[in-house]
């Protein structure tokens, strides 16, 4: 019983990353139909960025800020440079662009930074255990900031206006142009936010499993199986996704196939959802009336 | 006082292809501009051209300011509300944040309150269904809601591009009946599309006749119904 508290405690710690990941997935997906799948190489990048940082004597959460802001930075630019050119290609070009960058950022981190892998400071102690020793300080802040990170999230696209002309440049962008709003920007702004998501959850993780240029390539699986649980165009429901993948692998791995093919996990999730339910849990057809 | 909007050798087209060729049409302040034409004769193109949707040549003034090579934002914010072909209802979002988006470039937030307040008087309906899905109105519903978000943009100049098209007759008629309100309560300069000609020469002033891409007949709504072609092609007796 303790055990599988204790399972599905550190589930909801690293489905949290998950969830984070999964929603910056459905944002780009949501603005241009594509899947980023350079999402995770963004996150590591940055991780790699705050560890820098950290290093050089920056405190952990000056860090985490100047690291949130830059990541936002590389996000916008990365839409600027990169996806604006394609914005009328063809969709396996806009997939060639994703992977090259994919390619690319993976082999910078090793060239910079090194493919040793190295350790990352987590800010959360405590001197004693919390909730009868079933998660670490670690696992508990960390669900926490996640959940303030994608709650604010929600706020800002819920109640701002910012927020609300983002999501209509995503749904119908020639509608939103006629509305005076100004699309292009409004695209980048998401990779941006996208981008900013996916550092906090890179900077998250990387105590957990360590930071070398392939910290995210497994997340990234996982939160693509969260994402397209939950559906791949709902917001909401690539966290509750997320977070639902995170407890089913690490259940999964304590008691049916092992810790070693905990990845099929995420693969079998991805298979099964595609055959039975391709909209997802909470995707649906939207209504309409002609 | 030269006209609000003045198109000369408009051309314009998607892709390799060109659909006008070279057209001139005005439409004065105040008033009721129609362009008639038969199912792929440009007209939506050439409101679509106005606004900077597709690649369009020629020159094209709005009130005094050439607008040819500008954003599509650009020229909404310049004073153009677009109502266009197929509504671009948002349709996950609420009505209500539809309506918002109508006012995304104004910073008057008093004033958008009480434009929204008299749009009301007009479209009663829109108020019953603010917190709806707007992909749950029905046609006509959705018509007055893309009527109603670009007049909240403030504009001068209002284009409409086939207010009628899929709707019961009851509807149209009370729709054209509100634009001939807004029309003259609020002066607004109106650019209307339609393929129901008989309809849109009892609202407008003037009216063009377009052609493959071609405008053929010009003159005042009153002269277009006496035409001999436009009366047994487009008018039907």
């Amino acid at each position: 019983m303790n055990g599988l508290l204790h399972q599905i405690a550190s589930g909801i710690a690293s489905g949290a990353i998950y969830a984070s990941v999964a929603l910056a997935l459905v944002m780009i997906y949501q603005a241009t139909h594509h899947v980023n799948f350079a999402q995770g190489e963004m996150a590591t990048l940055s991780t790699f960025v705050a560890l820098t940082l950290i290093h050089a004597g920056v405190p952990f959460w000056g860090a985490f800020v100047l690291t949130i802001l830059l990541s936002f930075a590389l996000g916008v630019v990365v839409e600027r440079i990169l996806m604006r050119p394609m914005m009328n290609a063809p969709v396996l070009s806009s997939v060639g662009v994703f992977i090259g960058l994919l390619l690319v950022i993976n082999a910078l981190d090793g060239w910079i930074f090194g493919f040793t892998i190295k350790s990352f400071p987590s800010p959360f102690h405590a001197a004693h255990p919390l909730l009868g020793g079933y998660v670490s300080p670690h696992e508990i802040g960390e669900t926490g900031l996640t959940v303030v990170v994608l709650t604010l999230v929600w706020l800002f696209f819920r109640y701002t206006t910012l927020g609300l002309a983002m999501r209509a440049a995503a749904y119908n962008p020639v509608s939103a142009r006629l509305c005076g709003v100004r699309v292009n920007r409004m695209l980048g702004l998401g990779w941006g936010l996208a981008a900013a998501i996916g550092a906090a959850a890179g900077i998250m993780v990387a105590p957990v499993v360590f930071l070398d240029p392939n910290m995210m390539s497994g997340i990234l699986l996982y939160a693509f199986a969260g994402a397209l649980l939950g559906g791949i165009d709902s917001p909401l429901g690539a966290v509750i996704g997320g977070f639902v993948v995170g407890v089913l692998e690490n259940l999964f791995g304590a008691y049916v196939v092992g810790t070693e093919l905990k990845l099929t996990v995420a693969l079998m999730i991805i298979v099964a959802v595609l055959l039975a339910r391709p909209a997802g849990l909470f995707g649906r057809a939207v209504q309409s009336r002609v | 006082m030269p006209p609000l909007l003045e198109a000369r050798g408009l051309t314009a087209g998607y892709g390799e292809t060109n659909v006008l060729h070279g057209i001139d049409f005005a439409v004065e302040e105040g008033g009721v501009t129609a362009l008639l034409g038969a199912n792929g004769a440009g007209k939506t193109t050439t409101l679509r051209a106005l606004c900077g949707m597709i690649r369009r040549g020629g020159e094209i003034a709005f009130a005094g300011q050439r607008i040819e090579r500008a954003a599509t934002e650009d020229i909404v914010r310049r004073g153009v509300g677009h109502v266009p072909d197929g509504r671009g209802t948002f349709m996950e979002l609420t009505v209500e944040e539809n309506l918002r988006l109508g006012a995304y470039t104004r910073r008057d937030r008093a004033g958008v309150a009480a434009d929204i307040a008299r749009l009301f008087d007009y479209f009663p309906r829109l108020r019953e269904r603010l917190r709806q899905q707007a992909g749950t109105l029905s046609g006509g519903e959705q018509q007055m809601l893309a009527i109603a978000r670009a007049l909240l943009v403030r504009p001068r100049l209002l284009l409409l591009d086939e207010p009628s098209f899929g709707l019961a007759p009851l509807i149209v008629r009370d729709i054209f009946h509100i634009l001939r309100r807004i029309n003259t309560e609020e002066r607004m300069s109106i650019l209307v599309v339609e393929q129901n000609a008989s309809l849109a020469l009892d609202l407008a002033d003037h009216a063009y006749l377009l052609e493959t891409g071609r405008i053929v007949v010009s003159g005042t709504a009153a002269a277009i119904r006496q035409d001999e072609a436009v009366r047994r092609s487009y008018l039907g007796y």
